[in-house]
């Protein structure tokens, strides 16, 4: 029953749900399938719904690996760039504590901006070369050590009142909802109506939560993870092409997701299996 | 990569966290390092990656020795190590730790 | 010195050299160079004889192994160990279905309290054993930790 109304509520026809809606429609599914889940405990993704593997994550957290990303993350970000700025003059509150304003849309632009897009841009304004979004390093370092510094911050993520905002917010919650690839998964299969279960040897974790934990240190190959290159990794393994990072489709898809995580608190960065 | 003791501008490949409760020091390590197993293959290459793990671990308390670790291939990247002793808070801890390929490194911190 | 006397004392040097037994004749606190053979040892039963000169392990429940029933990831599973027992000199950890089934090995002094902790890698579903020397004799506690794979965790 709960599932028919999700479906008529994401795909009536014509009648559009406003975010809000959206976003009470998606805590309400989250609470009565997780009675045991405290709300705020969504940050912590999988192990907010899964006792055994909590157990030993929170062991890992004692002294998780990604302390020496965040290290290794203040540096970079303290370093100037060759030209004497630093990042502190391309953000707010010179970089600290802003995470959980990412993304948002830039009305200027008509797109939605997002963390490591915003530090590429401030390494582009300042004449350096963009770093990657890929396969850990400086990036996903310093996306680190910033979440790092805004733990505890509340997501509060506002669509402006802007045609181009909604449809970005909608482009997201669309790749969100459609199946893909070989497999015929959409994210919402395995992190809605599934979510919690097992999907071979993994337990899918509730979508709400996903924005707030990362960028992720995954124990399996050892090294950070950005939110993109999981989106990819997500999309490879229902055999889909993935999107390249920070191309529309994944921000407006961190637009929706980060939207669904309003009201949590930022606790990046995290550590998965 | 050989890492010399705490040169300046260069980060130590050792985290230290060590805190005295009713006179037991409970001191916990992160070090970065592969520890690679030798059995994994270079996708591009084909080839086997070397073995590259750190093998020793050594921790002093004020200049004596309280804890000698060997570690093996089988022990997690970015290794890990806890342990416990009998000290004070203000104790100077030592780690040093040593890998097959002749890498070392060290790093020093103060009982909380 | 004859020349008797000088081959088996080199004999007696080579062959302390690969083995954690040459630690067993030597004083607690002079610690043997990192034991290559027994680190290499493919099989359990061999893998503990090459570290204490014998296979008896009494099992015990004052060593405390702690140990996930599934490890969430084959690559880093938490390992912890903690005894009642007095005067312990080492601690070694062993994964039976390892490729070698020593993991590590930790040597106390006498100012070490007998609780260690580390992360190991497991490549399957195995019995994990905690070794614990106390007073000469060696006692274990053991685990068998169930290690998955496959799914979308990427």
């Amino acid at each position: 029953m709960n599932k028919i109304f999700f479906i008529l509520l994401f795909f009536s026809l014509g009648i559009s749900a406003s975010p809000e809606e959206d976003l009470d429609v998606f805590r309400d599914h989250f609470k009565s399938r997780f009675p045991n889940t405290g709300f705020s405990d969504y940050k912590n993704g999988v192990y907010s719904v899964d006792p055994s593997s909590r157990e030993q994550w929170e062991s890992i957290e004692e002294f998780p690996p990604y302390e020496i990303n965040i290290e290794q993350g203040e540096e970079l970000f303290n370093a100037p760039f060759k030209n004497g700025n630093k990042y502190a003059s391309c953000f707010e509150n010179k970089g600290i504590g802003i995470r959980q304003n990412y993304p948002y849309f830039d009305e200027d632009t008509n797109q939605v901006m997002t963390l490591e897009l915003a530090i590429n841009k401030c390494r582009k304004k300042n004449g350096e070369k963009p770093l990657s979004y890929y396969k850990g390093g400086p990036m996903a370092d310093i996306s680190a050590y910033m979440a790092y510094t805004s733990r505890g911050n509340i997501i509060n993520i506002e669509i402006p009142d802007n045609e181009k905002a909604f449809e970005a917010y909608e482009d997201g919650k669309k790749l969100y909802f459609s199946k893909k690839g070989q497999l015929n998964f959409s994210c919402a299969d395995c992190h809605i109506w599934q979510s919690g279960t097992k999907l071979r040897a993994d337990i899918t974790s509730p979508g709400i939560g996903h924005s707030t934990h990362f960028p992720v240190y995954r124990s399996g190959i050892g090294r950070l993870v950005t939110l993109h290159e999981r989106f990819a990794g997500c999309l490879n393994r229902i055999r889909a092409k993935p999107y390249k990072a920070q191309k529309d489709e994944y921000r407006n898809l961190e637009y929706f997701i980060t939207y669904m995580s309003n009201g949590l608190e930022i606790n990046g960065p995290g550590y998965r299996k | 990569m050989v890492a010399e003791a705490n040169r300046e501008n260069i980060m130590s490949t050792i985290k230290i966290k060590a805190k005295e409760r009713k006179g037991s020091v409970t001191v916990r390590a992160l070090v970065t390092h592969p520890m690679e197993t030798g059995q994994r293959i270079n996708k591009k290459t084909g080839e086997k990656i070397p073995a590259h793990f750190v093998q020793e671990v050594t921790c002093k308390a004020n200049g004596e020795e309280v804890i000698n670790v060997y570690w093996g291939p089988a022990v997690s990247k970015n290794p890990y190590l806890t342990f416990v002793y009998e000290g004070s808070k203000g104790d100077t801890i030592e780690l040093s730790w040593l890998d097959n390929q002749g890498n070392r490194d060290s790093n020093k911190a103060t009982v909380k | 010195m004859n020349r008797r006397k000088f081959i088996k004392k080199s004999l007696m040097t080579v062959a302390a050299l690969g083995t954690f037994s040459a630690l067993l004749i030597k004083p607690k606190r002079v610690y043997a160079a990192w034991p290559k053979a027994s680190f290499a040892i493919t099989d359990l039963s061999k893998s503990i004889n090459s570290v204490y000169g014998h296979n008896d392990l009494s099992e015990t429940t004052k060593v405390k192994l702690k140990a996930p029933d599934i490890a969430e990831s084959g690559a880093s599973v938490p390992i912890n160990v903690k005894t009642s027992l007095k005067n312990v000199e080492s601690i070694m950890l062993f994964v039976e279905n390892n490729p070698q089934p020593l993991s590590s090995g930790f040597m106390l002094s006498a100012k070490a309290k007998p609780i260690i902790g580390t992360r190991i890698k497991m490549g399957q579903t195995s019995k994990v054993i905690a070794a614990v020397k106390s007073n000469g004799k060696v006692y274990s506690a053991s685990k068998e930790v169930k290690v998955t794979i496959g799914g979308c965790g990427g």
